[in-house]
């Protein structure tokens, strides 16, 4: 369970690369993992690291000595494409990243990154090159996150407002998860498998 | 009298499965059916036993062990000791829970979007769910199935329900009749390199058309199962008296009475006529050739006479910047053809193409033919149960005589997490879904095929289009069951 979304400041990481797959945001070889934690070093692990653990030169962007600290990241468009793995959104929160800002995102992703307080805000196309237009002119603004009010607020007073589901806002903010949610329409559950019956018994047919 | 709105196959199974809905907030939905594997269960039984709540529904969950385990001799130690840890933690998490497990051993082990459709346990209208993206697999069963995070794992062993908005919906109709030579998979590599790897987020694709029709169900789940590869959350296929035909007489399959009851009921799960889509597109079969990839996510891909795109054609600056990234990671030139580009390594396998109808494919290409020197090819069957059908038929000594590795079943070189994998810079043709960079090993550079096309690169050792094969003109694109 996340802790509650607040307001927060922070520079930004520009990555303008589109259709990032999660098998770049956490590569197959750490998914043997059983847990949750320590996998802040294997976030673009392949982009950072050579085979041999020692970081790539140059460096990719995240270990840019300036990034560090940074919880915001700007991407490309369809950002988190293909596998579910959720272990995409632990990376990026193990790193310290706790929200994303693209024109899009592959479904699962989003999905996933909302139930681990990782807040992926959609902008539109000419709002997406202006924020990358700022960070061009000026690689260390600071951006204003506030999902209460659903906005972004930039340097020069001005504010970006993004649209998101209300019952994700709703949870993220609360630091609730759906499963807490889910649990409590136990009586309309029990009530729907009363009147529908199991279409197979998965167990009948154990061998 | 008010005659009902037509509606698609999406909006009955959805309905039909909606247990109750709080304004404002997604639906609850019900699932018939729970997939899950050693990779992304292990932190969801750890969620359960935090909260010290148990599995709703073990007799509507099935384990299989598939991504992580070795398709050498099984007898063999596994890659690393976390991969082994998975494993057993799965085993125990099953036991502990009541939920059945095909794993190492099992006669019913395998990949686990193989096992379900051949136990019968993937049924027309039904919701599916696994935490893995290639869950899209079973829509071509006329089943409404989606791929899911841990937490949603975690959610649906609880509850056996999970929080979804309606999708919306996209009609892919694919007209025509597919030439020889011309398979499922080049269907489904033609669509996503038309609409791109985003170009149906938020939609589920619903495939129809003469061409999709007239496919064979494991032809029909090859299409199904890179749905998620086209942005699109689902796919799925109408069920017809093909479905029927392939699921009667399955293990878990409803039988006597229950049958007809079942029949009688998946009869009225087709779109209706004069239902609408929120999108969509047709493809011609007619026109469809043998289909490549040749850069790194499955919307890169070409008909294979043809060349390899160029940078400087590209009109928008981030699809140029992708494009030229793509192309240095793969070391290829733009404009350069893709046939004769050589090839290291022939993978044959995947839940994609890893079905008994696929290692046919590529067996009939294979026969008294030998794999190219310097050429490794593996052939991995999706499940232990493809596996001795395989080796029943024959074509298991097929592969070997031509020079192939024949493996166990499991996902290996597909996510590369068994140590099956490739070396930095071969360049592999394989059966599998995803051509990302290092998908199949750091480094290693994938171009994504059909089983034909990848038994004919094998033999050549280079990128080769199967329809140049002598006796190629049998191979009717929609033969084999």
């Amino acid at each position: 369970m996340a802790a509650p979304f607040t307001v927060f400041s922070s520079r930004v990481i520009p990555l303008p690369a589109e259709n990032v797959d999660t098998d770049q945001i956490v590569p197959a070889r750490y998914l043997k993992v059983t847990d949750k934690a320590g996998l802040a070093d294997a976030l673009f692990r392949d982009r950072r690291f050579e085979e041999d653990g020692s970081l790539k030169d140059p460096r990719f962007i995240l270990d840019r000595p300036e990034m560090t600290g940074r919880r915001i990241l700007l991407v490309g468009d369809n950002f988190g494409a293909g596998s579910s793995r959720e272990h995409a959104p632990w990376a990026l929160t193990a790193w310290g990243i706790r929200a994303i800002v693209s024109t899009s995102y592959a479904d699962i992703f989003r999905s996933n990154s909302l139930k681990n307080g990782v807040l992926p805000i959609v902008v539109d196309r000419s709002t997406h090159e202006r924020l990358f237009a700022l960070l061009a002119k000026d690689p260390d603004a600071e951006l204003t996150i506030d999902l209460a009010e659903q906005g972004i607020l930039l340097p020069d007073g001005s504010t970006i407002d993004f649209d998101i589901d209300p019952f994700a806002k709703r949870m993220i903010l609360a630091g609730t998860d759906e499963l807490a949610y889910l649990l409590s329409k136990e009586a309309q559950i029990g009530a729907w498998e009363a009147a529908h019956p199991p279409r197979i018994d998965s167990r009948a047919g154990a061998r | 009298m008010t005659v009902p709105a037509p509606r698609t196959i999406v909006e009955k199974i959805w309905t039909d499965h909606v247990v109750t809905q709080d304004p404002g907030a997604p639906a609850v939905l019900a699932v018939d059916l729970h997939l899950i594997h050693e990779v992304t269960s292990p932190q969801a039984f750890s969620g359960l036993r935090a909260r010290g709540i148990g599995v709703r529904r073990p007799s509507q969950t099935v384990a299989t062990a598939d991504h992580s385990i070795p398709t050498t001799d099984r007898s063999l130690p596994f890659v690393d000791a976390m991969a082994l840890a998975q494993v057993n933690q799965l085993e125990a998490n099953c036991a502990e829970f009541g939920i059945p497990l095909h794993g190492i051993g099992d006669p019913a082990q395998g990949i686990v979007h193989v096992i379900g459709p051949q136990l019968g346990l993937t049924q027309p209208g039904m919701t599916i769910v696994c935490g893995d993206s290639h869950t899209s697999t079973h829509g071509a069963f006329g089943a409404l199935a989606f791929g899911i995070g841990t937490s949603e794992v975690e959610m649906v062993l609880a509850t056996q329900t999970l929080l979804q908005r309606d999708p919306r919906t996209y009609e892919v109709r694919v007209d025509g009749r597919l030439t020889p030579g011309v398979s499922a998979k080049d269907i489904i590599l033609a669509l996503i390199a038309r609409i791109g790897v985003g170009g149906g987020t938020g939609h589920v694709f619903e495939y129809t058309g003469g061409a999709i029709r007239g496919l064979t169900m494991e032809q029909r789940m090859t299409v199904c199962n890179m749905s998620i590869e086209g942005g699109a959350r689902a796919g799925l296929i109408a069920p017809d008296d093909t479905t029927f035909e392939y699921l009667h007489g399955r293990p878990h399959a409803p039988a006597g009475a229950s049958w007809d009851e079942a029949l009688a009921r998946w009869r009225t799960l087709p779109t209706d006529d004069g239902a609408t889509y929120d999108r969509a597109i047709t493809i011609d079969a007619n026109t469809l050739e043998p289909m490549v990839t040749y850069g790194t996510n499955p919307g890169m891909g070409i008909p294979i006479t043809s060349r390899v795109p160029s940078p400087a054609d590209q009109a928008d600056p981030g699809q140029r910047r992708a494009l030229e990234r793509a192309l240095e990671y793969m070391d290829l030139r733009p404009g350069q053809p893709i046939l004769g580009q050589k090839v290291d390594v022939v993978f044959v396998g995947s839940c994609t193409n890893g079905r008994i109808s696929d290692l046919r494919l590529a067996a009939s290409v294979l026969k008294d033919r030998h794999v190219a020197d310097g050429v490794r090819l593996m052939v991995v069957p999706g499940s232990d149960e493809v596996k001795r059908e395989a080796e029943r038929e024959g074509l298991s000594e097929i592969f070997k005589a031509a020079g192939a590795e024949w493996r166990e079943a499991g996902c290996s070189m597909c996510i590369a997490m068994n140590g099956d994998q490739l070396r930095p810079g071969q360049y592999a043709v394989s059966t599998s879904n995803r051509n990302f960079e290092g998908r199949q090993g750091r480094g290693g550079r994938t171009f994504l095929a059909s089983p034909l096309t990848a038994a004919a690169s094998a033999i050549a050792g280079v990128v080769a289009d199967p329809r140049r094969l002598p006796g190629i003109e049998t191979l009717a694109a929609v033969g084999g069951r």
